[in-house]
């Protein structure tokens, strides 16, 4: 059954690659990026039931701690990852975070999508996306216009802009908040440029989202993520009122020290994968690296 | 569209001459740090706060009926451009100036923008009550500029605060606006203001909070990393986000980009880890260079270190060390 996981795991990369590749995988420079056509327009609206079969275990009941396996972080990552601890989400000024622009479509995902349109000329303006969990709302930008500069403020959305090729939706993102790879510290930075290509096959929809990050990333990370079209969808509001969970003096932020986090291994053992695979890096990303697991020890359980 | 800073932000373009001054030694290594004169960029925030960029450090503008109140003036040779960039948006007089600490790169205009100024002044006060626009300040950043008489000051006579103070706060109403000075303890210095534009629902935090680096502490000037986390989780305190931890209170960093609590919060928590990590190897007794070897600030090198500059990682590293090991 471990083995099996990292199979599917290293398969779903593969499959994420493969697609990624098929669907030009070409960043869009972070500027204008031209105005949309008039017309014949491929329109994604709709609404849009999420699919979890892929990558299930770490989307809906959530990642293990320490489970870097598959993702091409860097050091700092890990070490961030090794750090942290959950018991932060408790922390009120947490507890209302959404899931930013990137990570968004892999949580409880129930999706909409929904164009604007000038009046009088009819030229798509923006296509719009609201997400199930938190409720967090895009805005993709279709009309040209440039990112802002630098010293604007970042968002949990970022700011994103797009253009058609073909059919493909190519949406490019820049100015998001500090941000995850994975729900278990491993972080994405607010330098990360996110390059999105959503398209409809049938009924259903397909996201190829691709992150670089310059600072928690080695290579750029490929994910894909799927919907089918659901007319019927109603789509629950999701309010936040932050609480005190745990009475705490003022200033405590929960994490683990170097070297005192007792539960980096326990992934690795319970699932019988070489604690170094655990350990994450691109490498472990590639086919090729089940050749090298067969020659690594696994842990005791 | 959601985020007021990307929704409403524009840029405008400030040619002006170059004005420089003397400074001191330690003025001039916060002036390294600075990019050669720019072009300045203008943005508004939020209500009748607008944000001044590349300047030096960030400067915040507040206008309204009565005029300008400035908190910060950058380096001194930007001041023209920085009154450039004011006299683009508004022809009232300069009122009052608000310094968030004394480095040059936030109090080097005080000089050239301060003497255009104007505070509001009439009725039975003394003649030349006028002249000048009112610089605000906590006491220790006049103790800094300032030198006994005879001595040499380290900021000229006219760039120095005309008002101070000495307890928590200082309060004032400018245009329309509830405008709260609030002192931080040992922080970054030892004469660190928020300024919390109550109405506008801004706040800028001077040097205390930048996105740009590791954080800074002066410790010539009594800086301390304790009173770095005490005083930005007083930032998280004074922010209120408006829906899910986004908007609602801004803050101007001193350098860097526009922010919400959110972005203070991320920073805060960094702050603390690297803080908490050092804590526990002087506690443990381990020597600086093992402090060093152990890279306390590994995860975050990437976003907030340097290597070479201003301020570099070791010297963060060495500062907060030597501050955790000071005997109490």
């Amino acid at each position: 059954m471990e083995t099996k996981m990292i199979r599917l795991t290293i398969l779903g990369g593969l499959a994420a690659t493969a697609i990624a590749a098929a669907a030009i995988v070409v960043s869009a420079p972070v500027s204008a990026q031209g105005p949309a056509p008039a017309g014949g327009f491929y329109d994604l609206s709709g609404e849009y039931a999420p699919r979890y079969h892929e990558d299930q275990p770490e989307r809906i009941p959530g990642p293990e701690i320490a489970d870097y396996l598959g993702l091409p972080i860097s050091e700092a990552a890990r070490v961030h990852g090794d750090s942290w601890n959950a018991s932060i989400l408790t922390l009120p000024e947490h507890q209302c975070k959404p899931h930013p622009a990137d990570y968004a479509p892999r949580g409880p995902a129930n999706l909409r999508i929904w164009k604007e349109l000038d009046t009088a000329s009819q030229r798509l303006i923006a296509f719009h996306t609201h997400i199930s969990w938190q409720a967090p709302e895009r805005t993709i930008w279709m009309d040209g216009r440039p990112h802002p500069p630098e010293y604007a403020a970042h968002t949990w959305q970022g700011f994103s802009t797009g253009r058609f090729e073909g059919d493909i939706l190519t949406v490019t993102t820049t100015h998001l908040k500090l941000g995850w790879i994975r729900r278990n510290g491993i972080p994405r930075s607010d330098l990360a440029t996110l390059t999105e290509h959503y398209y409809r096959h049938g009924d259903v929809l397909t996201l190829v989202s691709i992150i670089n990050d310059p600072v928690y990333l080695t290579e750029s990370f490929i994910r894909t993520t799927n919907w089918v079209a659901d007319p019927r969808q109603q789509i629950a509001p999701y309010p936040c009122d932050a609480v005190v969970e745990i009475d705490r003096p003022q200033g405590v932020v929960p994490h683990h020290l170097p070297g005192t986090n007792s539960f980096i291994p326990e992934f690795g053992t319970k699932h019988g994968i070489p604690i170094e695979a655990t350990r994450g890096g691109a490498e472990t990303q590639y086919p090729e690296y089940q050749l090298k697991l067969q020659s690594m020890p696994k842990p005791q359980k | 569209m959601r985020g007021f800073g990307l929704g409403v932000w524009f840029v405008l373009t400030v040619v002006g001459a170059v004005v420089a001054t003397g400074v001191t030694p330690k003025a001039r290594a916060q002036q390294n740090q600075a990019p050669a004169p720019a072009d300045l960029r203008v943005m508004p925030v939020q209500g009748s706060v607008y944000m001044i960029v590349g300047a030096g450090g960030n400067i915040a503008l507040q206008i309204g009926d009565e005029g300008v109140l400035l908190v910060d003036t950058g380096l001194a040779q930007n001041a023209d451009k920085v009154v450039d960039a004011i006299r683009k948006l508004t022809d009232k007089p300069i009122r009052y100036i608000i310094n968030t600490h004394v480095h040059a790169d936030h109090t080097g205009g005080n000089e050239a923008i301060g003497t255009l100024g104007s505070r509001v002044a009439g009725g039975n006060v003394g003649a030349g009550a006028g002249v000048g626009a009112g610089i605000i300040a906590h006491e220790n950043v006049l103790n800094r500029m300032s030198a006994p008489t005879g001595e040499q000051a380290a900021a000229p006579f006219s760039a120095w605060p005309t008002d101070t103070y000495f307890t928590k706060k200082k309060e004032l109403h400018v245009n329309g606006e509830a405008i709260i000075i609030e002192h931080q303890p040992a922080a970054h210095t030892d004469g660190d203001s928020f300024v919390h534009f109550r109405k506008s629902d801004v706040v800028s935090a001077g040097d205390i909070f930048m996105t740009t680096t590791f954080p800074i502490l002066d410790a010539q000037r009594a800086g301390g990393i304790n009173g770095i986390v005490a005083a930005l989780n007083r930032l998280i305190d004074i922010t209120i986000p408006k829906e899910k931890q986004e908007a609602g209170t801004y803050v101007i960093p001193g350098h860097g980009r526009l922010c919400d609590e959110a972005d203070v919060v991320e920073y805060r928590d960094m702050v603390t880890i690297v803080r908490d990590r050092i804590e526990d190897l002087v506690k443990k007794g381990r020597t600086l260079a093992q402090v060093k070897a152990a890279r306390p600030t590994i995860d975050y090198d990437g976003r907030y270190g340097a290597t070479t500059g201003f301020w570099t990682t070791e010297m963060f590293i060495d500062a907060v060390y030597n501050d955790l090991s000071k005997k109490k």
